[in-house]
């Protein structure tokens, strides 16, 4: 077992974990962060999408260890009270239907905005390649993160 | 109590308003329930061990080693459960010879194909679990697999089962079929490939089962809890009772969680034996394997047909793979399309024929559209090859054969009766929106410059029978349950709205859409109602949610229950007011007393007297509250053109969509944004499977495309934006509704393979097999310049 120390959606946690174990694993099932799904095992689907010291990863291809000193956000600590713009533009857009890619679409696209502000629509296409979603057909995504690009990220 | 009141402050018109959904907040946060999520005191993980053969007898099985492993508490062999487990259900004996093998949920004897289950672990964390399984000895004498159903009927061919590799044969025949096809002066014939495909709904399966003093409670990622209880309980023996199934949140389905599953049956059996919950839940790889597969057909296709392009007749030759068993409603997927072949056109006659046959791979059944896409896909390529036979624009020869929006109701030659339609306007504004006629100059244009890049528009003029289904009608295919939903209002003292809905919703929206159905039908306002389901218990009747039938049944049972709460509020406002129930007048959210409008009581004010029950009439019981069941009279027909403008690379293969217009009549519509999704949505998986995903096996039976690397599911940057508009025909129930959920799915695919074939008609191109990949299209124009390379690399 590992001792590591992460701070996850703001708050610190110090854990023994199996070096093996996947961040994935230990945000949802240490952690007790549910809102992060899983949604393959070849890191092709990005469902589990979260940033890791700003920057999105997959947590599936991400060990736990790896994680230790590092600062987790996830879809339940994006926002700072209330919604943050792209939740509410996804929201607004009709972005999601069942919502499983749903929380690691608006991790990858918010990662995407910071890189790039104002993306063109295929900008935003290519920046979200590695999130699949079965439902949407990625239509209202691609406006929903149009609109939150529009009303800036920083709102 | 006479009160003076004004209705509550209802929004006006919820039907057809474009309405944020409710179910968002919980999703868009992280809030959400699904199955994975769901942890109980001491609950335990399973894993299963599964078959890396096709074919195979088990000669043993010793889990012993397993049991001694760190963190497990048990490990079981198929023979463990051979005297409970039973044999999985298949609800759909199409004919009275149907041949349907004993399917037990863990192999015992044999398995017959890669990924079925043939051992378990279950043990303290879902890691040990997995451990494990390493320790499991199987001994197997391999058999043949079984792989081409074109040759699963010879007679030199390997057994899947003892009894033999044909399932059923299903013949149906209107008109006459050798008169019409007698001295045609044009017979076409096509055969046609559906590919197998695998659903790949975003939430992988899960499974949670807790039994505490023989009350069995099953969380699962389904779309039919109410479906699966019953089935559970015939298979398992446990009184039905005794079963609650819950589908929390579910993260899609597209028809890959209709079904009962052998982890499901497993789960039950496991919490039993050891008495205390357990979970499994799937990987993606693991998914793949062992999820039903769809389509998976071979068509082959002849049309008969007058020197003018009109019909005569058409006649299909299907033979479908249904796998190594079938599951719930495998053998009934193609005869949902037998129905659909003849489309919205006119002919003489028809005659079909379904061959199932089982193969050693994983079985099909429900996928997005069912039976309805392979037959959509086939008239619709046989259109566009008549066109192209006659040598006129595709759009004229439909629209020579279609039937006219005056003509309806319309009984087609495969004995469905249309209520409505309107292909000429859907037609009309397709055309419009897409720019047609300055697409087809382009394309002139291109032809004649010998451009490298072809442009190619593809039309898929559609209908597709759905809202399923009245009862009657299943009886008489054979199905073993019937096709109405129930629904339920509760009116909650406070004037709140409480609807419990059979139909149990995986990404629809029944939270918003039934909310603003019934907002409008009581006269309260939108926030004011909660939409409950999925939950046995809190639901105890319903059919669930697969073939676009939810708002056409369950929609329509929304209503009904609405009626019954206003008739049964109405006898208790005339006590009230004290008038003559004959006397008063509805308007949605209120009665009054006739010619006296100012006398009148709102349905929250009857609600909290019913509560109250102090002055109720003389034998009138204190409640409102009403349930309702409905049961259709007809399928809907929903119907569209899609058009598709391809750019195909001559050079490459590569294939790029330009542009693609859906214009669909699904009939009225209670919430376009809700609408306008499912069609993007149902496009997008139409447009997989012509251009990306096929469930491949190799030549040993195994599943070459197991992850999600390998098996092809679009991104955002490999598909179009679409332009959606709609027309608008009523269909003949109440509400006007149709059912928009597969739609798109069936329209799309023929659209785009149809707009790359029009791109290569020049190069002497008549087909493309599915998916259409660049090696494909580069394939097909080779083979058919006289060029060295066949489809699969052979000669030309």
């Amino acid at each position: 077992m590992a001792e590591i120390t992460v701070t996850v959606d703001g708050v610190k946690y110090a854990d023994h974990v199996e070096p093996r174990m996947l961040l994935v694993h230990y945000l949802r099932e240490v952690v007790g962060k549910t809102g992060t799904p899983i949604g393959c095992d070849t890191s092709n689907c990005g469902a589990c999408t979260v940033l890791l010291d700003g920057e999105s990863v997959k947590s599936c291809s991400v060990l736990a260890v790896q994680a230790d000193g590092a600062e987790i956000t996830t879809i339940q600590g994006l926002a700072n009270g209330g919604l943050h713009p792209l939740q509410r533009a996804f929201h607004e857009e009709h972005a999601l239907q069942c919502g499983y890619c749903t929380p690691g679409m608006i991790m990858a696209a918010s990662d995407l905005l910071r890189e790039n502000p104002h993306p063109s629509d295929e900008e935003i296409r290519e920046g979200l390649e590695g999130n699949l979603c079965r439902c949407t057909g990625y239509e209202n995504i691609v406006r929903a993160v149009r609109r939150a690009a529009e009303a800036g990220v920083s709102e | 109590m006479t009160a003076q009141t004004e209705a509550p402050q209802a929004q006006a018109g919820e039907f057809g308003r474009a309405r944020l959904r409710k179910e968002d907040e919980r999703l868009i946060t992280g809030q959400t329930n699904w199955t994975d999520n769901i942890t109980l005191p001491g609950m335990l993980h399973i894993a299963f061990l599964r078959s890396p053969y096709a074919h195979a007898r088990i000669l043993s099985v010793d889990v012993s080693a397993a049991r001694s492993e760190p963190g497990v508490i048990a490990a079981y062999s198929g023979a463990d459960f051979a005297d409970e487990q039973g044999s999985l259900p298949c609800a759909w004996p199409v004919t009275p010879d149907i041949l349907i093998p004993a399917h037990p949920p863990m192999a015992v004897d044999e398995v017959r194909y890669v990924g079925e289950a043939v051992a378990c672990v279950v043990a303290r964390d879902r890691y040990a679990a997995a451990d494990a399984l390493a320790a499991i000895e199987v001994d197997y004498e391999q058999l043949p697999p079984v792989l081409d159903i074109r040759t699963a009927l010879d007679e030199a061919s390997p057994k899947v089962h003892e009894a033999g590799n044909k399932s059923f044969e299903w013949p149906f025949a209107q008109g006459d079929i050798d008169a019409a096809f007698r001295d045609a002066p044009i017979v076409l014939e096509r055969t046609y490939r559906q590919q197998r495909l695998i659903p790949a709904a975003m939430e992988p399966r899960a499974v949670v089962c807790s039994c505490v003093g023989g009350e069995f409670t099953l969380w699962s990622a389904t779309q039919i809890p109410h479906v699966l209880r019953v089935m559970l309980a015939l298979v398992t023996g446990i009184p039905e009772q005794s079963i609650r199934v819950i589908a929390p949140d579910v993260g899609g389905g597209f028809g890959s969680k209709l079904q009962v599953t052998a982890e499901e049956v497993l789960a039950v059996l496991i919490a039993r034996k050891l008495g205390r919950p357990v979970k499994w839940t799937e990987s993606r790889s693991e998914g793949n394997m062992t999820v039903h597969h769809g389509r998976d057909q071979w068509q082959r296709i002849r049309i008969a047909a007058d020197s003018d392009g009109r019909l005569r007749g058409l006649d299909v030759d299907l033979l479908a793979d249904m796998g190594a068993y079938l599951m719930l409603v495998t053998p009934g997927v193609p005869l949902l399309g037998a129905f659909m072949f003849p489309a919205i056109y006119k002919m003489d006659a028809y005659s079909f024929k379904c061959t199932g046959i089982f193969t050693t791979k994983m079985p099909t059944d429900a996928y997005r559209g069912a039976g309805r896409p392979e037959a959509t896909f086939a008239i619709e390529r046989m259109m566009d090859e008549l066109a192209a036979h006659l040598g006129v624009d595709p759009l004229v020869v439909r629209e020579r054969n279609w039937i006219k929006h005056e003509e309806f109701p319309y009984t087609t030659i495969a004995t469905l009766t249309y209520d409505s339609g309107n292909y000429e306007a859907a037609t009309a504004k397709a055309k419009e929106l897409f720019g047609y006629d300055a697409l087809r100059k382009e394309q002139e244009q291109r032809r004649a410059s010998g451009d490298p890049v072809q442009l190619g528009i593809g039309i898929s003029t559609f209908t597709e029978m759905c809202g399923l289904a009245p009862s009657r009608v299943l009886g008489s295919l054979a199905y073993a349950a019937g096709g109405w939903e129930q629904a339920s209002i509760r009116m909650l003292p406070t004037g709140k709205v409480e609807v419990v809905t059979g139909s149990s919703a995986h990404g629809q929206g029944h939270e918003t859409a039934w909310s603003q159905i019934v907002a409008d039908q009581l006269g309260v306002p939108f926030e004011d109602i909660r939409v409950l389901h999925g939950d046995t218990q809190v639901s105890p009747k319903g059919m669930d949610t697969y073939g676009s039938r939810s708002l056409a049944v369950g929609g329509m049972a929304l209503v009904s229950a609405c009626d019954k709460v206003i008739e049964k509020a109405k006898v208790i406002a005339a006590g009230l007011l004290e008038a003559s129930a004959d006397d008063l007048e509805w308007t949605p959210g209120r009665f009054a007393v006739r010619g006296d409008p100012d006398k009148g009581v709102t349905i929250g004010e009857i609600a909290l007297a019913t509560f109250a029950a102090h002055n109720l009439p003389e034998g009138v019981e204190p409640s409102i509250d009403a349930d309702a069941t409905y049961d259709p009279d007809n399928f809907s027909f929903p119907h569209g053109t899609h058009l598709c403008a391809t750019e195909v690379d001559t050079e490459t293969g590569f294939v790029k969509i330009r542009s693609y217009v859906a214009v669909d009549d699904v009939g009225t519509v209670v919430n376009p944004l809700i609408v306008e999704g499912q069609v993007h949505g149902g496009i997008a998986q139409g447009i997989a499977q012509a251009l990306y995903e096929e469930a491949v096996y190799d030549d040993d039976g195994n599943l070459v495309t197991s992850t999600l690397a390998d098996y092809l599911v679009p991104s955002a940057a490999d598909l179009p934006s679409y332009v959606t508009d709609r027309t608008e025909s009523r269909a003949a129930n109440r509400l006007g509704v149709k059912g928009v959920g597969e739609a798109g799915t069936i329209a799309s695919t023929p659209a785009v393979v149809n707009a790359i074939v029009d791109a290569l008609r020049p190069f002497g191109v008549d087909d493309v097999t599915m998916p259409c990949t660049p090696e494909r299209v580069w394939r097909a124009i080779q083979t058919a310049q006289g060029g060295p390379q066949g489809i699969d690399g052979g000669a030309a």
